[in-house]
């Protein structure tokens, strides 16, 4: 009765696999569900089973070209299409292409009389009869445990419902059996004992009144699959499965610059700025300037030209634009332009990963090249820490894959400034620091680069102005008082300025002083000299009195030895007691 | 068996039964299988007994319209469904216990009835 169904598996070594075409769950599951096999969803009523069985129909009919069965053992077809009217899928049109087929069997408790022996060859006889209908390579069971509240032989039951699974198999087609979630297993009825080769669980929890869907790949016989948690989303374009984690540290990095739109912060960031695709971290506390920050940075990516997907998670798009234009930023233009997309939202309207999920979403559709998150704290409120540190990692790798340059925003205490209350300071690349600076009773505003990964980076203050021109950045006062901004900085700058004019002023009456002294020592030195040159003149001139007194003497001795007849010529003197005269007037 | 020849047969209603209704059963199985074939005569040798001459049996094979099985609601095999009188009843299996199909198709009140 049953005849082989084309998907051969034994031909190929590696498991073959039938796409969902499932946002996410293909790249989770790498590839889709095993091909001819059948997969146990299950989970808790209200998770969204029957939406990702009834996804994977449609989209196998419309996208693989693999026509489905759905076998609604819950809902009538009237309400399966209403129900999935909503996400856009047109049943009924695809009845009528012959691409689908819906078959509702209702198994009312009570209205059956058991009696004797009885298997549910009629099932099987139904479904192979819609099989063949249609060709149907895609098959969704929905949910047959509902046949354990019908019927009441559980033995004849779990028999069958074994027998239908290896049926299916032997038919080849790719089958999802919903079961619903039991106390301490899987599903209330252990179908997972039969269903081997695959199994996914959905859940739905509520935590601090935040509702948040997950999935998880809990088996995947011969295949290699994503073993977390993922969250996903039903929304009006079907389901989307977050498989962030999957991703890991495989991305490629750039080297091209991206201007922060602050002059002087790109002179800061080795004068170009931030890298491209790298994540970057604005923290602050209150009012110091973090989404003034960001505005500049998407407001100088929409003059080059380039998309912003900008999340408000404080402000209304318009209060934004407003309080920007107050610092001479105008953004509207580039809202009208179609650059600048803004998306606000409440934090506390999902759960985190909800809006995961939407930002996740958002960037696949706008697929821009800066997203700016402000503040990304608020997002924290919506999970527990370990939640958060998962989700903000996952969603950094998300945007680092598609090469989008991010931009987060956290607020942080004065007391906590450098810490992050999600501990994303190790995931981002660059991360600056507003705070604020209270001195002399009044509040400024300062900045540094707390760190930038691969860039010579400035590491001094700057203090932060918000002026109507933006934002300006100028050197703080660094001198032995500290670090000073704002008037404290002018004023220690003026009181600075009269101490340089009083230390030059007493530099020039020292100079004078100096001048004035070697002059008077110049004076002294001249008068000295002239009383010097007098001195040595009368001197010279007493010398020479004195070599001409003895000259004169000197001759008159001569003329007295002339007189006194003298004949021993040279023998004379001698006598005399002057014998070296003679030599030292020959000398 | 004759459940194939039986498929087309209708036994036509004669007399009347307990309230005076005519009574019109359907029998759906699947093929030769032993339980349809079970079943059939079971049901037989219980209309025979207490409804002689005022019902009709259908039997359908699913695997020959296997179409029908939606309309029934059939999920078992074999089931038998009471179509007249009203209402609507169903019992699967192969019918081996007289008593228990007796009241299952309101021939006899249930054992907490009486």
């Amino acid at each position: 009765m049953t005849k082989s169904v084309g998907h051969s598996k034994a031909a190929h070594p590696k498991l073959e696999k039938a796409p969902t075409g499932i946002q996410g769950l293909d790249e989770i599951t790498g590839g889709g569900l095993p091909l001819g096999r059948p997969t146990l969803v299950c989970g808790s009523a209200g998770c969204g089973k029957t939406l990702l069985a009834m996804e994977f129909l449609v989209r196998g009919a419309t996208e693989h070209d693999e026509p489905g069965v759905f076998m609604a053992f819950e809902e009538t077809a009237e309400e399966l299409g209403k129900n999935v009217r909503s996400l856009g899928f047109d049943l009924d049109a695809l009845c009528r292409q012959k691409k689908l087929r819906l078959d509702f069997v209702r198994i009312e408790r009570g209205q059956i009389e058991e009696n004797g022996e009885y298997d549910l060859e009629g099932l099987f006889i139904r479904l192979g009869h819609a099989i063949d209908a249609i060709g149907a390579k895609r098959v969704v069971l929905d949910t047959i445990e509902v046949l354990f509240s019908g019927l009441s032989n559980t033995a004849i039951l779990r028999a069958e419902i074994q027998r239908l699974f290896r049926w299916l198999k032997d038919r080849g087609v790719t089958a999802i059996i919903t079961g619903e979630r039991g106390e301490g297993r899987l599903t209330r009825h252990g179908l997972e004992e039969y269903v081997s080769d695959c199994v996914i669980l959905l859940d739905h929890r509520v935590i601090d009144q935040v509702s948040t869907r997950r999935l998880r790949v809990v088996k995947y016989r011969g295949s290699a699959h994503g073993t977390n948690e993922y969250p996903f989303l039903i929304d009006e374009d079907g389901l989307s499965v977050l498989p962030i984690t999957s991703l890991g540290l495989q991305y490629v990095v750039s080297d091209e610059r991206v201007p922060t739109g602050v002059a002087r912060l790109d002179t800061m960031l080795d004068g170009q700025g931030y890298y491209r695709g790298s994540t970057v971290l604005v923290t602050g506390t209150a009012g110091s300037g973090k989404s003034s920050m960001a505005a500049h940075f998407a407001d100088a990516a929409c003059r080059r030209g380039e998309d912003v997907l900008y999340f408000a998670f404080e402000e209304s798009p318009s209060q934004i634009v407003r309080n920007m234009r107050s610092i001479g930023l105008d953004l509207e233009p580039w809202v009208k332009k179609g650059l600048l997309h803004f998306h606000a939202s409440r934090s506390t309207m999902y759960g985190l990963e909800m809006h995961l999920a939407m930002m996740h979403k958002l960037v696949r559709e706008i697929e821009p090249r800066i997203v700016v998150i402000d503040p990304m704290n608020n997002l924290s409120r919506g999970g527990s820490h370990q939640d958060v540190v998962s989700t903000m990692t996952r969603l950094v790798d998300f945007l680092k894959l598609q090469g989008i340059t991010a931009m987060l925003t956290s607020m942080t205490s004065q007391e906590r400034l450098e810490e992050t209350d999600s501990e994303v300071s190790s995931l981002v690349d660059t991360w600056l620091l507003l705070r604020d600076i209270e001195l002399g009773g009044e509040r400024n505003r300062g900045m540094y680069v707390l760190k930038s990964r691969g860039m010579p980076h400035s590491n001094q203050i700057r203090e932060f102005h918000l002026t109507s021109r933006g934002i300006e950045l100028t050197d703080v006062y660094l001198g032995a008082e500290g670090v000073l901004t704002g008037s404290a900085r002018v004023s220690q700058e003026a009181r600075e300025k009269a101490a340089v004019v009083q230390r030059q002023q007493e530099v020039e009456a020292k100079e004078r002083e100096l001048q004035r002294r070697r002059e008077a020592l110049e004076a002294r030195i001249t008068a000295l000299r002239k009383e010097f040159e007098v001195e040595s003149q009368e001197m010279e001139r007493r010398v020479g009195q004195e070599r001409s007194r003895a000259e004169v003497a000197k001759l008159e001795r001569v003329r007295m030895g002339i007189s006194r007849k003298a004949d021993d010529g040279a023998g004379g003197p001698r006598t005399l007691g002057r014998p070296r005269k003679p030599q030292e007037t020959h000398a | 068996m004759k459940t194939s020849a039986a498929a087309k047969k209708k036994e036509a209603p004669s007399g009347s039964g307990p309230g005076g209704e005519s009574w019109e059963l359907r029998l759906y199985v699947a093929g030769q299988s032993p339980k349809s074939v079970a079943a059939f005569a079971n049901l037989k040798k219980i209309c025979e007994e207490h409804l002689a001459g005022k019902y009709s049996i259908e039997v359908i094979d699913l695997l020959k319209q296997p179409q029908l099985a939606a309309g029934d609601q059939i999920v078992a095999i074999p089931t038998l469904v009471r179509k007249l009188p009203e209402p609507l009843r169903r019992i699967v299996g192969d019918l081996r216990d007289t008593e228990r199909a007796l009241v299952g198709l309101n021939l006899r009140p249930s054992p907490t009835e009486v």
